[in-house]
């Protein structure tokens, strides 16, 4: 691994430059959203420094608006510029933990398939295909849905827990069946066998020779996987079945900003857009770029 | 062949069965059935006779054959929401999803494969790099937020198009239908081209790699090597042979329409399933949650069904059951 | 003396690379008199392939032919526009690949991939189109063509996929077959009448070959001339039984020696020391030098060119200095 990022990788990306913006653009988002707590200019949830005399203001360069709230405020005079920072910080969490979750789950199982095999693979596999052949946002409103009747009273932790979980099962089955691949692969492997002659416990050799094999596509995967988890939360959000209220997300804020369209607020909805998709897209193009350059067959 | 057929048929059946068993676990054990079956407002007595009727203490096997049953006669019981059976709810929001499914489906695939085509055959050229740009936006795109641009621009700033509900619809029978009216079409457009983009951007990707893939075999070398016309080589053997994986992968993203409908509906306001399906989550309304569940379920292995039997109809391959006899 | 068919004058192709250029062929003379075959070997990467592909304008970017001539008959088709070497290819130039598995488009029939390139060529009417690859279908030996000219190509076996491959080669009455490794896809029993049949059909249809392989068998079955390549180069060419039973390069002699013989004439199978130098590391002087067992001081500053010695030419200094005149 260590060999790639000298050589080929670091090549490759220094000479895409749409890697390069994309990875730009995504450090500046996550820097954002990380020291939100120091950069942003106002805090939108402390509710001692909203002032509803400034609510509804156009973002600075529009007649109306004012350089204390660059990109304008809301009905309730939060500053939006400071409430995407915040909000990016939500979108971001859950959406890494989910697919960590994701990867944990989907490694785990594809492991277990590919060593153990016989009808507990067979089972596992039956999953994935039924899981493939549904959309995420389904089996994600379904669990979401669950957990509500389960625990109608829950408070904050747990539903993002719930929500992480409904997000993480959406994409673990990639992941599976890679490393079910790897897994099997490997478990043919001479090796294997002589481990066993001598004693030695044989997963724990597999593990350190399937892992640096499947290390590669999982990145990959992960990577790409992290946009899509992204959105899932934000059209959870969105749909009024993701983060709790209080914490709000992007896509909350673009739900919220929704019934001031007609009235002419339109920041109040496009900003919080507009950085859900620099962030999607920053992290789609690093995707791309990362499984065009560790794709053997077009180098 | 027939063989094939029976075997998918079974494999429907459990897959069927499988899905009836979580709803029905759903139904049991995550809210009260019996409250899920007369609402809320349901008294004491009718909540004990109810309980005898339904025989709760029978053991689990004769509850859940009941529960199938009753799904199979569409039987799901009353919302809890809205007091009404979960089964009118069906019957009334069915063709609103349908009918903008069946063409956002229409604007995907017209749009999205010859959008596939050119950008794999013109690769590099300054329209193909411009196209994959636009999908991967369609891509990183959530609907949602392509139908808030939308409204935005169509409905706010130009205020040509309308932003919510279905419009004017006929009604013909039980089916109510948006196609009939300019009015019902004027309210369709929206909400169809935001439902088509994420799969418009999927099936142009899908293609463009496909027909790539494709044009880099032997048997296009040898056509080359022919001298076949470049139109042939391009719209007869590639564009043939790309669109047979094309063609499952489009019909398994048919049934995602109809879950992203979910989305769509809820932007637009659209009265389809998936607007109250979303309001089902919101309130826990478990029989309307379980009921869904099981038609989206019928839907996709319907479709999965007939994608299969298209295949063999369109890859010769798969029709020879053996292959002929050596020399 | 008869005019030649083919003439390649000093072809060099190169692959601009990240890291620098690679030159694939350099300076590769040869010709082919009409009616006859020119077997080509060498190993792997020797550039056999390139060769052919150059010659029928099938080029893969980024490799490009970056000097040198191609002349058919006397004119120039290296340099032609894209359409006019459609035009000759099949025509005048036919192809054959290795794999007669993934040459064939398996979604069209048998019988309409070769009317289709009969009538991309010829101005025949669908029937006669259909007549004339029937006749086709039956010269390369293919039982019942009537009925299996329907056929899907799955439905055939490797020997009868590449009879049908050849079929197609001929259909449009080329003067020259450019077949790449047509026999090592098959197992060797099939081989054999592989190779007859590609005899007898282009001595009957008066078509010249430029038969590349790695198969010295091969060569010795089926050519006239032979034309030995290594790393690029044409190292030396001449009538097959002198070139086999006379070999003037080193490497040739390798060769040779490396062959097992069933009358038991040899105690050991000759192993020639080292591998093919890889493309970005060809070195200087003769590219056969580090392997050499007869090398010397001029070997490793000067590239021999092709110089006469008896029936055969060959570019060796060994040559050159015995005769101490260039060819």
């Amino acid at each position: 691994m260590a060999l790639f990022l000298d050589g080929d990788l670091w090549f490759s990306f220094k000479h895409s430059p749409t890697a390069v913006l994309a990875a730009i653009i995504a450090t500046v988002c996550i820097v954002c959203a990380v020291f939100a707590n120091w950069i942003a200019p106002h805090n939108p949830f402390d509710l001692a420094t909203l002032d509803l005399i400034d609510s509804r203001l156009p973002p600075a360069w529009l007649e109306g608006g004012s350089t204390k709230y660059l990109l304008g405020t809301d009905d309730q005079g939060r500053d939006i510029l400071s409430a995407l920072m915040y909000g990016s910080r939500i979108s971001l969490l859950v959406g890494l933990a989910s697919v960590a979750l994701s990867v944990l789950i989907g490694v785990g199982l594809g492991l277990l398939s590919g060593f153990v095999g016989g009808s507990i693979d067979a089972f596992i596999m039956r999953v994935c295909d039924v899981m493939l052949s549904f959309p995420s946002i389904l089996v994600a409103l379904l669990i979401d849905g669950i957990g509500r009747a389960l625990f109608p009273n829950a408070h904050d932790t747990l539903a993002f827990s719930v929500l992480v979980f409904a997000i993480a099962l959406t994409g673990w089955v990639q992941y599976a069946r890679t490393v079910r691949g790897s897994t099997m692969v490997e478990r043919n492997k001479e090796y294997v066998q002589a481990a066993r002659v001598i004693g030695v416990a044989s997963w724990r050799v597999m593990f350190r020779h399937v892992l640096p094999n499947v290390l590669g596509p999982v990145l990959v995967l992960a990577t790409i996987q992290i946009a899509g988890a992204i959105i899932t939360e934000a059209t959870l959000s969105f749909l009024g079945v993701g983060v709790p209220p209080t914490s709000p997300s992007l896509g909350t804020l673009i739900r919220i900003g929704q019934d001031f369209l007609f009235s002419g607020e339109w920041w109040i909805t496009i900003f919080p857009g507009a950085m859900l998709v620099l962030i999607a897209l920053s992290v789609n193009l690093l995707g791309d770029w990362l499984r065009d350059a560790l794709n053997p067959r077009l180098r | 062949m027939l063989a094939f057929i029976i075997r998918r048929l079974v494999q429907a059946v459990i897959v069927m069965l499988t899905v009836a068993f979580i709803a029905f676990m759903l139904f049991q054990y995550v809210g009260d059935p019996v409250t899920n079956l007369l609402g809320q407002d349901a008294t004491p007595e009718q909540r004990a006779q109810l309980r005898a009727d339904l025989g709760l203490d029978a053991p689990f096997p004769i509850q859940f054959a009941r529960f199938v049953g009753n799904a199979v006669r569409g039987e799901f019981g009353l919302s809890l929401r809205q007091g009404r059976t979960v089964s009118s709810l069906i019957v009334e929001r069915f063709p609103a999803t349908v009918e903008l499914a069946m063409v956002a489906a229409v604007i995907a695939l017209a749009a999205g494969i010859p959008m596939g085509v050119y950008a794999a055959l013109r690769r590099g050229r300054f329209g193909s790099q411009l196209l994959m740009m636009v999908s991967l936006l369609g891509v990183s795109l959530p609907t949602f937020l392509i139908g808030i641009l939308l409204i935005l621009f169509f409905a706010v700033v130009l205020n040509i198009l309308p932003s919510f509900g279905r419009g004017e619809t006929v009604a013909l029978g039980s089916w109510t239908t948006g196609w009939l009216t300019v009015d019902g079409w004027r309210h369709l457009v929206l909400p169809a081209i935001t439902l088509s983009v994420f799969q418009l951007a999927l099936i142009m990707r899908l293609v463009r790699a496909e027909m790539l893939e494709v044009l880099r075999t032997d048997y296009i070398k040898f056509a080359r090597a022919r001298g076949i016309t470049d139109r042939s080589v391009y719209f007869g053997h590639a564009l043939k042979n790309t669109l047979v994986p094309v063609i499952t992968i489009t019909g398994l993203q048919l049934g995602a329409l109809i879950a992203f409908a979910i989305i769509t509906e809820t932007v637009f306001q659209w009265p389809g399933m998936g607007l109250l399906f979303i309001q089902a989550v919101q309130f826990a309304d478990i029989p309307v949650m379980a009921a869904y569940l099981c038609l989206i379920a019928l839907i996709f292995v319907l479709i999965n069904l007939f994608v299969d039997l298209l295949y063999f109809a369109v890859d010769p391959r798969l029709r020879v059951e053996r292959p002929a006899a050596a020399h | 003396m008869t005019a030649a068919l083919l003439e390649v004058r000093h072809l060099r192709v190169e692959f601009p690379t990240r890291r620098g250029t690679l030159v694939a062929l350099d300076d590769v003379s040869f010709d082919i008199a009409p009616g006859e075959i020119l077997g080509v070997v060498g190993e792997s990467g020797a550039g056999k392939s390139l060769t052919g592909a150059s010659i029928i304008g099938l080029l893969e970017p980024p490799g490009r032919i970056a000097s040198g001539e191609i002349l058919l008959e006397g004119r120039r088709i290296d340099n032609l526009p894209p359409d006019a070497m459609r035009g000759i290819r099949g025509r005048q130039i036919g192809a054959i690949f290795q794999d007669p598995l993934t040459s064939l488009n398996p979604l069209y029939t048998v019988g309409r991939q070769l009317v289709e390139t009969i009538r991309t060529h010829l101005p025949v009417s669908e029937a006669e189109a259909r007549e004339r690859a029937v006749a086709l279908l039956r010269e390369t030996g293919i039982p019942a063509a009537e009925a299996r000219i329907d056929q899907y190509p799955h439905q055939f076996s490797g020997g009868m996929r590449q009879r049908v491959v050849i079929a197609l080669a001929l259909a449009a009455e080329p003067k020259l077959i450019v077949a790449d490794e047509p026999t090592t896809a098959l197992d060797v029993s099939i081989q054999a009448q592989i190779i007859s049949l590609l005899k007898r059909l282009t001595r009957d249809h008066g078509a010249a070959v430029m038969l590349v392989t790695h198969d010295m068998g091969v060569i010795a079955e089926a050519s006239d001339r032979v034309a030995v390549m290594y790393a690029g180069r044409v190292v030396e060419m001449g009538p097959v039984q002198d070139v086999i039973h006379r070999p003037a390069h080193p490497y040739t002699v390798g060769l040779m020696g490396s062959i097992p013989s069933m009358d038991g004439s040899r105690d050991r199978l000759l192993q020639i020391e080292g591998t093919m130098p890889r493309l970005n590391a060809i070195p200087a002087g003769c590219a056969f030098n580090p392997r050499c067992p007869r090398v010397f001081e001029r070997c490793r500053r000067e590239r021999p060119n092709l110089m006469t010695t008896g029936a055969t030419r060959a570019a060796c200094w060994l040559v050159g200095q015995a005769t101490g005149a260039a060819a």
